[in-house]
């Protein structure tokens, strides 16, 4: 116990010096890991792309879809990249707003995250279109015929919700980033000084500055915010607003937020061990972090948990027999597996983060965000294919695990975000260091009022005097 | 043009959703079919007929298999639980195809609306502004649509088989949703001929491949709007109406056959079936 009291998110005696060098070393020429780590990315997005231009070529066939099953892996893996998504806004809007300090060294990679994976995320509505050189008709431009695309159907809503969430995501990234990108501008050479001399906008720190970012900063976040909520209750209306069986569900929105925040912290988790390990950044990514993300993740699982089960009761209990056929099919028929992968992965195994010495365990806790991940993989695969599979028509019912070449994209859509998370961090700051030195800042603050403090009431009990111990957490503004 | 185009849609959408029809369409025709499975001997004929009229690519075996048939005519067959004290000899069926729904699932899904309600009640499908995104087919219960999952005109009509092509209408490439039109080209023709000669259309003026094809008579088409036409007059018999689905209204007589699929799904189709009678209840 007196282990945790002493563990601190941050050692407040970092020198400032010594942030600025952890970063920049970590942008310096990659190494073989890196270079390695890259080719083996290209490799992947390599096979997607081989995979994609023979689908292009050949039709839709190729990717095994029938006519009960004309959505599959593409959509879930869609929706899937949308979820891992929500996590950059929420370590990096919600959390801010409410104040969370230790979201602080972490946030910046998870914003990353959002971006990329929506990035990866956006591929998928395009792959498998049947007709994908005529994706532009379901954006509204002017048409002189006055065809419009039809604003009844979600996947228009799609086009408009990701577009905004990613555009405004990447800006949010960008602004971000503006005093770390000053420090980098003064540390590094060459056509990187350039670049980041760019994209510092003329970063000088003065007041003045500060006071605009931190207002726009905080404007953002606050748009931010119902952003990445409607975002994903708009992709759940994808399934939601059909007629089909285990896919008309009223919960369907705050369960997939649920899903996506979730899938998130378990990506972050995911890469907050391997930057530790690999950037060594154990100063910055400490355990006591680790467990705080831990906490929260624990926190979203037992809440998309409960709104799981209150999904499957209310179908159990509503003796819809389409629902509830498909809901024991899910459980007792041939996607029994990976339901159950799901149910274990998701449900059960996050009681694992319950264990202190769990939480602390770096290479126990990779596992286990890579176990929550799998998890929240297969609720996609099985939101999407069970129903397709086992709808109304007995006739139409059938069983698809997908051919090569959807599962080529798929597999290459992992590459593909691995690689843009490489190249962010060999030319973007992983870790935002300004935040990282104001985190110091209040904690050194922080710890000398504390002292003040004690050394007040010590005066006050010892002298009896009437004088009221101040009293209040410091400001958190400023830096 | 464009914003004007937007407010006309606006009020007319409007006045659709504040009418107290149900539907919301001022229909010209609605056309819809009587089925009777008990006449029906599932022969396969009106399939036939329909590859025949309305080019459908013949798949071949190995996509058949793999569930890409194009057969917008389908015969269903179901087998009776063996179990049963009168289970049926042999299987039952029930030929299936676009119901034409007059509360459509696949109108409001579509991103580019290529799938939309006509005057004449029936579901049209765009094929050249069909881009592909296959939610109609996902959430449509019947299962009736089907995508074109490879380039199939390029294998389906060797030399010289293409000269049999029906050319009223197009022959589609990969990438295009579709499904029964009952008949889209053949209604246009009557339609055409019934203005040239100055009169309004009758019942009898068209007829789908399927019903023309089958050897028992046992598809009747045309116009429920029209009261005198034969499917109309079925309807009633039958005491089938259209509108949302209201099964707590028994029916007169137990002997009165006449039901829609999923018509408990409120999607109103324009198919009424008549049931089949069993030999148990013979």
């Amino acid at each position: 116990m007196s282990q945790v009291i002493q563990d601190k998110v941050i050692d407040e005696n970092l020198k400032w010096s010594k942030i600025n060098h952890d970063l920049i070393r970590t942008m310096e020429t990659p190494g073989k890991m890196w270079w390695t780590a890259v080719l083996v990315c290209v490799a992947m997005v390599a096979c997607a792309v081989a995979a994609e231009i023979y689908q292009y070529k050949y039709g839709l066939g190729s990717v095994g879809l029938n006519n009960p099953h004309m959505w599959d892996m593409y959509i879930a893996t869609f929706v899937f990249w949308i979820g891992m998504s929500h996590a950059g806004t929420l370590l990096s809007a919600i959390l801010h707003i409410i104040h969370a300090q230790w979201r602080k060294p972490i946030y910046r990679f998870a914003e990353a995250m959002t971006t990329f994976s929506l990035m990866t995320a956006g591929f998928f509505p395009m792959i498998h279109l049947g007709r994908v050189w005529n994706l532009y008709w379901v954006l509204p431009y002017v048409s002189d015929r006055g065809i419009w695309p039809n604003f009844r159907s979600p996947l228009v809503w799609d086009a408009f919700a990701i577009s905004t969430y990613l555009s405004a995501s990447a800006l949010f990234l960008v602004i971000g980033m503006i005093p770390d990108m000053a420090v980098l501008r003064d540390h590094t050479k060459g056509w990187r000084k350039k670049v980041y001399g760019l994209m510092a906008l003329g970063w000088r720190g003065d007041d003045r500055q500060w006071r605009n970012f931190r207002r726009t900063y905080m404007l953002m976040a606050c748009f931010l915010i119902p952003l990445a909520i409607s975002v994903h209750s708009i992709v759940s209306s994808d399934f939601a607003m059909s007629i089909m069986p285990g896919w008309h569900i009223t919960s369907f929105p705050p369960y997939f937020v649920a899903g996506a925040l979730y899938s998130g912290c378990a990506a972050i988790m995911t890469l907050f061990v391997v930057l530790r390990y690999f950037y060594r950044w154990e100063d910055y990514m400490t355990k006591n972090i680790m467990e705080k993300t831990c906490k929260l993740t624990f926190a979203i699982a037992m809440v998309w948990t409960y709104l799981n089960l209150i999904e499957f009761s209310s179908v159990w209990y509503g003796h819809n027999v389409y629902d509830k056929e498909l809901l024991i099919d899910k459980a007792t028929g041939p996607y029994a597996a990976v339901f159950w992968t799901m149910i274990i992965c998701g449900m059960v195994a996050p009681f694992g983060l319950v264990f202190q010495s769990w939480r602390r365990h770096m290479p126990t806790m990779f596992v286990m965000s890579i176990v929550l991940q799998i998890s929240m993989f297969t609720e996609r695969w099985m939101i999407v294919a069970p129903t397709l599979s086992m709808s109304h028509a007995p006739h139409q019912w059938d069983i698809l695990w997908g051919s090569v070449i959807e599962w080529a994209i798929v597999f290459g859509s992992f590459g593909w975000f691995s690689l843009l998370f490489l190249l962010f961090c060999k030319f973007l700051p992983a870790i935002s260091t300004y935040e990282v030195k104001e985190l110091c800042f209040h904690l050194k603050h922080e710890i000398e009022e504390e002292k003040r403090e004690a050394e007040q009431k010590a005066k006050n009990t010892s002298a009896a005097g009437s004088q009221q111990p101040v009293s209040g957490s410091p400001g958190l503004e400023g830096a | 043009m464009s914003l004007s185009n937007i407010l006309d849609n606006l009020s007319r959408f409007r006045q659709d959703a504040e009418s107290e029809r149900y539907g919301h369409h001022d229909y010209e025709h609605r056309f819809g079919m009587a089925i009777d499975l008990d006449i029906c001997i599932g022969c396969n004929a009106c399939s036939t007929a329909c590859y025949a009229e309305n080019n459908l690519p013949v798949v071949g075996k190995d996509y058949f298999e793999q569930g890409q048939a194009m057969h917008w005519m389908r015969i269903e067959r179901y087998w009776d639980d063996e179990e049963l004290e009168h289970p049926e000899r042999g299987a039952s069926f029930i030929p299936m195809m676009c119901q034409q729904c007059g509360a459509a699932t696949c109108e409001p899904v579509c991103p580019v609306a290529a799938t939309y309600h006509t005057p004449d009640g029936l579901n049209a499908q765009v094929y050249n502004r069909c881009i592909g995104s296959r939610y109609c087919s996902n959430n449509c219960p019947f299962r009736v649509r089907y995508f074109n999952f490879w380039s199939f005109y390029e294998s389906s009509w060797p030399e010289p088989l293409n000269q049999q092509l029906n050319p009223d209408l197009s022959v589609r490439d990969k990438g295009v949703m579709e499904k029964c039109t009952f008949c889209i080209q053949r209604i246009r023709v009557a339609k055409d001929s019934a203005a040239r000669e100055e009169r309004n259309m009758i019942d009898g003026d068209v007829i789908t491949a399927c019903a023309q094809a089958c050897p028992t008579n046992a598809i009747v088409f045309g116009d429920t709007m029209d009261p005198t036409s034969q499917v109309s007059l079925a309807w009633k018999k039958h005491e089938v109406k259209r509108g949302p689905y209201t099964h707590k209204e028994a029916k007169s007589d137990e002997e009165i056959r006449g039901y829609r699929v999923f018509d408990e799904l409120n999607v109103d189709p324009s198919v009424m079936y008549l049931e089949r009678v069993r030999d148990s209840e013979v």
